[in-house]
């Protein structure tokens, strides 16, 4: 019963594990040119103190409103992962991986159009002056 | 023990009923558009539910897409809110009233 | 799990669902050409000309029977095909239209066509459903995609606002939606529409699941149809909305709605069950939007709440509860979208600055017939037809509803019908006297002349003509309503035997 579970264990010992050396060895080895920016609390621009009913730049909306969207399209590749296997058993993979690759493109279309528009420029004013604007 | 199907569906139906009040009653439109996911999820929650009792999948592929429609729905949602909030600087349904009758 | 075969009959499938895949596809092509070319001049063109071969196709489709495509997600051909002919035309008469009008009020952009592209491939999907989830994603799909439209013109508070207040109401009825496809599921066992009756056959599941899941559902897509009394969000987001947008709006996202409630009660939900309670929305929906259009001053509230009007009319045709008042229903849906698409682009033209759309009254339209006749004679077209006068089409629509009312015993509604049908000619019938024999007030003259000034744009005579002419040939050759009447014969044979 409990030896069940011993896969379980070594993959969250290895996860733990592998987290920490990289964390470790980042430290040894990697380069330090601390800044103030850096060395801020969050790394988003956010000053974290002082009072939180500033107003936001709305770009961060802009960005998670986009975030949502394509965070939660990826649910559909969920079954698809699953089920992939017995399509392959039975012969159908080209088939489904091409409705998958579709639906990949559909969606690298919309991140196209979003970049065309300057949805993720955070600091071209051109841009944001065309978005004000309409 | 197994949980019977009844549970789930009056746990669904109670969510239900509290995201329907706090539409009703709330009078802020994000808490509004909150209420309404809570509504979403609480029928996701039967469809799974259902689903689970009589052995057919139809109804988790539905989940599915009602999580990625509120999503959208979501994302929509909050575009126009922001949009009102720079004309009106207010997100009170109270203070939308420019047509009457 | 045996998947042999899982993708044998794609190729059938996609070739049946042509319009569908013509207009996806379209649709990211415009996205692709908007992002790289903003809001390039041919963006709305190549939707016209996508809706028109979509038509063609399913013109040519349209006399076969339907059949399931897709694993029976959805229905091709028939009944199908003719709900998808009403909404590409809606389609590509919007199009035309918004060119022009857009261009006037400043915001012409390329993303309008491509969501108006997008909103018609939801509808088609919820047209032609045959399974809740395939009704539930197209309605979500259309619409996410109104939202947007209707909140277009950013920059004008009266926009936003309806913007706000269709979203929220909209995801509200879609929560009740949604519970209603739940309960329907858990007191079935099924989502496919066609295999319901047998799982009700069998007496699977409990009545108050079934009652529960019918009534929300229903509340769902009266809500979507706007049939009194889920109407409330109707006048305010008719108004609100860019004025051609609501002509989209107001005819081809409702005919989709109602083709599939006609496809709910038709496959899935015997109608005499709840024929009495569809004949009292129906009552109530005409005796509202008819009473109160009566008091309207400006030319889109009007209209909104005679599209509220006419939802009842339609209403009675499904409440017969018979293969010939669904298809008169469908029937009368093909007349009223040429109507009020008509209409509302009569009134698209009539707006000189922008912003008068939301706050235009009637009377500051005084005799527009003499300085532009072509708006003033179709307009007047189109408000006959509305009233119900012969020999337009939208005497024979009312025919092809009221009828299958009376065979099936509902004489009292189509009393109701005809007598609010009445007192609707005399706020149709105003607008007429205000455009042909009301001279303007002095003060209105300077914007008249400036009026004037703007030709009408080519696109925008061409669809009014078309609309105006189809509803005068609808009107005279009853051959397309006979046509209707065949969508469903052939499978209620079917349907009664498994009841």
């Amino acid at each position: 019963m409990l030896s069940d579970f011993i896969p379980l264990f070594l993959s969250m010992v290895m996860a733990g594990g592998l987290a920490l050396t990289l964390l470790k060895a980042a430290e040894i080895f990697g380069p330090k040119r601390p800044n103030v920016t850096k060395r801020a609390a969050y790394e988003s621009g956010m000053d974290p103190i002082g009072t939180a009913r500033d107003r936001y730049s709305i770009k961060f909306y802009l960005v998670a409103m986009i975030f949502i969207v394509f965070d939660v399209e990826v649910v559909f590749l969920y079954p698809w992962a699953v089920s992939f296997r017995d399509f392959i058993a039975a012969g159908e993979a080209g088939g489904v991986l091409a409705v998958v690759f579709l639906f990949i493109i559909i969606l690298g279309i919309g991140l196209l159009y979003d970049i065309k528009k300057g949805g993720l420029d955070f600091d071209d004013l051109r841009h944001q002056r065309e978005f004000q604007g309409r | 023990m197994e949980i019977s199907l009844d549970w789930y569906l009056a746990l669904s139906a109670v969510l239900f009923a509290i995201g329907v009040l706090g539409v009703l009653f709330r009078r802020n439109a994000i808490v509004i558009l909150m209420s309404v996911e809570l509504m979403l999820n609480a029928v996701n929650l039967s469809l799974v539910a259902v689903s689970q009792s009589i052995g057919d999948l139809s109804g988790q592929i539905l989940v599915f897409f009602v999580m990625s429609v509120a999503a959208a729905e979501a994302a929509v949602g909050l575009a126009i809110v922001i949009a009102i909030f720079r004309k009106k600087v207010s997100v009170d349904v109270n203070d939308f009233t420019l047509f009457r009758y | 799990m045996d998947l042999t075969g899982a993708y044998a009959s794609l190729g059938s499938d996609l070739g049946n669902a042509f319009s569908l895949v013509l207009l996806s596809v379209v649709g990211l092509v415009m996205v692709v050409w908007d992002s790289l070319r903003n809001d390039h001049r041919a963006i709305p063109w190549i939707g016209v000309a996508a809706s028109v071969l979509a038509i063609s196709f399913e013109l040519l489709r349209m006399p076969g029977p339907a059949e399931k495509i897709f694993y029976g997600l959805m229905w091709a051909g028939g009944y199908a095909s003719f709900v998808n002919i009403i909404i590409l035309a809606a389609t590509a008469f919007t199009l035309a239209i918004s060119v022009h009008y857009l261009d006037r009020i400043g915001h012409n952009y390329g993303e309008v066509y491509s969501l108006v592209v997008f909103a018609s491939a939801g509808m088609i999907v919820l047209g032609s459903a045959n399974s809740l989830i395939t009704v539930f994603v197209g309605l979500e799909t259309m619409s996410i995609c109104l939202y947007i439209l209707t909140g277009l013109v950013r920059t004008e508070e009266g926009s936003v606002e309806s913007a706000l207040k269709y979203f929220l109401l909209g995801a509200f009825s879609t929560g009740f939606f949604l519970y209603g496809i739940a309960l329907l599921y858990a007191a079935t066992g099924t989502l496919y529409l066609d295999e319901m009756p047998a799982a009700l056959a069998g007496g699977a599941g409990s009545e108050v699941l079934l009652w529960g899941g019918v009534g929300l559902l229903f509340i769902g897509f009266l809500f979507k149809v706007s049939a009194a009394p889920f109407h409330m969000w109707t006048p305010d987001v008719y108004q609100g909305a860019p004025t051609t947008l609501t002509g989209y709006m107001s005819t081809a996202s409702k005919a989709s709605a109602f083709a599939a409630l006609v496809l709910v009660v038709y496959h899935a939900l015997p109608a005499e069950r709840w024929m009495l309670v569809l004949a009292i929305v129906a009552a109530a929906t005409m005796i509202l939007g008819n009473v109160v259009a009566i008091a309207q001053s400006n030319v889109k509230r009007m209209l909104a709440y005679s599209s509220i009007a006419h939802a009842g009319y339609v209403l009675v045709g499904i409440a017969a509860g018979t293969t010939a008042g669904y298809s008169g229903a469908l029937f009368y849906l093909l007349v009223y979208t040429l109507m009020n698409i008509g209409a509302f682009g009569v009134m698209a033209a009539l707006e000189w600055d922008g912003h008068v759309g939301q706050k235009q009254d009637l009377d500051s339209l005084a005799g527009i017939g003499y300085r532009k006749p072509l708006l003033g004679v179709s307009m007047g077209f189109f408000m006959f037809s509305l009233t119900g006068f012969p020999p337009l089409g939208g005497f024979i629509g009312k025919y092809a509803v009221f009828a299958p009312a009376i065979d099936a015993g509902l004489t009292w509604l189509v009393i109701v019908g005809l007598l609010t049908s009445a007192a609707s000619a005399y706020y149709y019938l105003r607008v007429l006297y205000v455009f042909w024999m009301k001279s303007p007030e002095e003060e209105a003259a300077p914007a008249l002349d400036q009026l004037m000034a703007s030709p009408l744009s080519m696109s925008t005579s061409v669809v009014l003509v078309v609309c105006a002419g189809l509803l005068l040939v609808l009107g005279i050759y009853p051959g397309v309503l006979e046509s209707t009447t065949l969508f469903f014969s052939d499978s209620a044979a079917a349907v009664a035997a498994i009841r």
